[in-house]
């Protein structure tokens, strides 16, 4: 059984929690057994959480929490001097980025190889396209493309199907824009 | 059959509520079954179901509205957790004497003070002898089954008595986990119409309920009500075969994994059985030979069947997510220590206290209480015989 | 005194399935003291009727004419809520 975990670094308020639940159900579109759940505690806007994901191949059975998470997703690059987010890591843990650093810079924060450190402006990528700063949506497109967890295609029809119950056409479209170009500008070394 | 989704055991209860479509919910929110309700109002807002929300002051009075509607002959659910289940509590013990079948959703949560609000048994342990039924789930998926079963039993002519369905607060309540719904009228088919007794809207037919039972009377009505309980057990496994050719997932009293020819085994409730799973398989692929007992029901307690399910093992640890606080172990421990006093070979029995309040039972833990018990199979030596884990010491 | 039943026969949840049955229950045994009515002096304020505890008062068109001595119990609240200037009702000792 293969079982990939995922760690969120976020602040309240940010979307990790509804990003957490949308790659669940997208790897849940592709057949994959899924997992999504925070860390929670009183409910402060702007307050340093975590969520998780796992993902799975085989039904999973535990409910523990995700300790050594090998992708790593930091919403909020200002956590990257308050927060342990390479807690627990392995050395070739993925981490994706929000910022408009340049991977060797994030890494050197991160204290890590940049072979591993990705990053995306997803900040202004949904200021871009939405109008207003939620990152959460194009990160998983940045993910889509560096990970393989997810595919893009299955994810912007995930996306799409969930929105349209609750949001009007414009603001479906500004969504699954602002994942295709985090899809393209996620930066490598 | 069915449609897979990824949800929140909240959501997902919230979902069986829709689909039973009870006549009345009383309820009054709090964390962290708040999300069943809410979800639930949506859903009564929106004329999915034909329910009369009533929105009490408190679950004193959300239990005692539910009481007075199922006294009517409604079909009756409401959700709590915790404090709340605890300013219930009462209630709890008038709904089963009065022998009235409704079903409570629980995601269990610690009980104050110090202040918490995470997932731990302490809640549903303060109901254990109230007469009410209980199920415990392990995940998101059994918690959805079991309530949709709890009608059926619950309302059954040889039981009638209140069932509450468990699961662990946020571990299970607020995770998004792979599940699968069953189609609303096959839910609708599988319940049937309300079985009624004695219904007081039947203003034919005027009955008194809960008059009073003196010296002369009221251990008769008790000595039924323990007579129901027992019956529970039959019932409770006849539904789930008629629920598993409906969906295909098999239940009982308790679920036995890899127990059959188990050496060491850990009995444990709700999410921490799916962990102990996992260590189990890891443990197997080795060579140990590891097993569970996970109680589906605490009450009816199956005492016969477990004493039969564990006798041939060589040492169980009984792992509590709550504290009696007797200062010898956790509410499972003397039961199932007791339940095995009779059989023929009993296996050495130690009992662990642990992840009360939410604390994170991790897949080392279990590790650690496995190879305890690998060194009890082999010593038949008793170092600690109750005591805490997942703890700083 | 009948038999009391075993627990296999009484109904469940205590429910009394003959709602109102305190009718049958005949409790005028229970007396030691009786009210006795003075026509003459009643005013039909009906204090006592809203008052028995028991419904033991008889009133017919609106006027009080009596005692249901098969649930009367004598416990004298009639007697004691009758007006003091109308004192229309006074008890008597049993059996006297």
């Amino acid at each position: 059984m293969a079982i990939t975990e995922v760690r969120w670094h976020a602040r309240a308020g940010q979307g990790a929690v509804t990003a957490a639940k949308v790659l669940a159900e997208a790897t849940m579109a592709q057949g994959a057994y899924v997992q999504a759940f925070p860390d929670y505690g009183p409910e402060r806007m702007g307050a340093p959480l975590r969520a998780y994901n796992r993902i799975s191949d085989a039904p999973l059975t535990m409910h523990c929490a995700v300790t050594n998470p090998s992708v790593v997703i930091i919403v909020d690059s200002s956590l990257l001097d308050t927060q342990d987010v390479t807690e627990g890591t392995p050395e070739d843990a993925l981490f994706l980025v929000n910022t408009s650093y340049t991977p060797a810079k994030a890494a050197k924060k991160l204290g890590r190889s940049v072979d591993h450190v990705y990053t995306v402006d997803a900040t202004q990528i949904s200021i871009d396209c939405l109008g207003r700063p939620i990152p959460n949506t194009p990160l998983l497109g940045a993910l889509a493309r560096i990970s393989g967890l997810v595919k893009l295609d299955v994810l912007l029809e995930d996306l799409a199907a969930n929105l349209k119950k609750k949001f009007p056409e414009k603001i479906v479209k500004g969504n699954t824009e602002s994942v295709e170009r985090a899809y393209k500008e996620v930066k490598t070394k | 059959m069915g449609q897979q989704v990824a949800m929140t055991g909240n959501i997902a209860v919230a979902n069986a509520m829709r689909q039973i479509n009870p006549d009345v919910c009383a309820a009054y929110p709090i964390t962290p079954s708040t999300e069943i309700m809410q979800q639930f109002s949506n859903f009564v807002a929106d004329g999915d179901v034909k329910t009369v929300l009533v929105p009490a002051e408190s679950e004193h009075s959300a239990m005692s509205a539910c009481i007075g509607a199922a006294a009517a002959g409604g079909r009756v659910m409401t959700a709590t957790s915790s404090q709340g289940m605890a300013l219930m509590w009462e209630m709890l013990y008038i709904a089963a004497g009065n022998r009235l079948p409704i079903v409570l959703a629980m995601s269990n949560r610690a009980l104050s003070a110090p202040l918490n609000i995470h997932g731990d048994t302490s809640d549903a342990m303060g109901a254990r002898d109230s007469g009410w039924i209980q199920f415990f789930s392990e995940n998101a998926q059994e918690a959805y089954d079991n309530l949709i079963q709890a009608i059926r039993i619950a309302e059954h002519m040889d039981v009638r008595l209140p069932a509450m369905v468990g699961m662990d607060g946020f571990i299970i309540s607020h995770s998004i986990e792979s599940m699968t719904l069953l189609d609303d009228q096959a839910v609708q088919d599988f319940i049937g119409d309300c079985i009624t007794h004695m219904p007081l809207l039947d203003v034919d037919n005027p009955k008194t309920f809960g008059p009073l039972d003196l010296q002369d009377y009221y251990i008769e009505h008790k000595r039924q009500e323990y007579e129901a309980m027992k019956n529970a057990k039959g019932v409770i496994v006849e539904v789930a075969k008629e629920f598993t050719e409906l969906s295909g997932r098999e239940y009982g009293l308790f679920e036995a994994y890899a127990l059959d020819d188990a050496e060491i085994a850990i009995v444990a409730l709700n999410s921490a059985a799916g962990t102990i799973k996992t260590v189990i398989d890891e443990l197997r692929s080795t060579g140990v030979r590891a097993g569970l007992l996970k109680p589906r029901v605490f009450r009816p307690f199956p005492a016969e069947e477990i004493a039969e399910a564990l006798s041939h093992v060589k040492a169980v640890c009984v792992m509590d997510r709550a504290d009696g606080v007797n200062g010898t172990g956790g509410p499972l421990f003397p039961e199932f220590r007791s339940a095995l006093y009779d059989a023929p070979k009993r296996p050495l029995i130690i009992n662990r206290i642990f992840g009360l309040g939410g604390r994170d039972l991790g897949l080392h833990h279990v590790r650690d209480v496995y190879g305890e018990l690998q060194k009890i199979a082999g010593t038949g030596k008793i170092e600690t015989l109750a005591g805490y884990i997942t703890v700083r010491n | 005194m009948s038999r009391l039943k075993s627990w296999k026969e009484v109904p469940m949840a205590a429910v009394i399935e003959d709602a109102g049955n305190a009718e049958t229950y005949e409790t005028g045994g229970w007396r030691t003291f009786k009210p006795v009515l003075d026509k003459e002096k009643c005013i039909h304020c009906l204090t006592c009727w809203i008052s028995c505890p028991d419904t033991a008062i008889v009133v017919k068109d609106e006027k009080m004419i009596g005692f249901n001595f098969k649930h009367c119990k004598g416990c004298g609240v009639c007697a004691d809520v009758c007006p003091k200037k109308v004192t229309a009702i006074t008890m008597e000792q049993e059996g006297k």
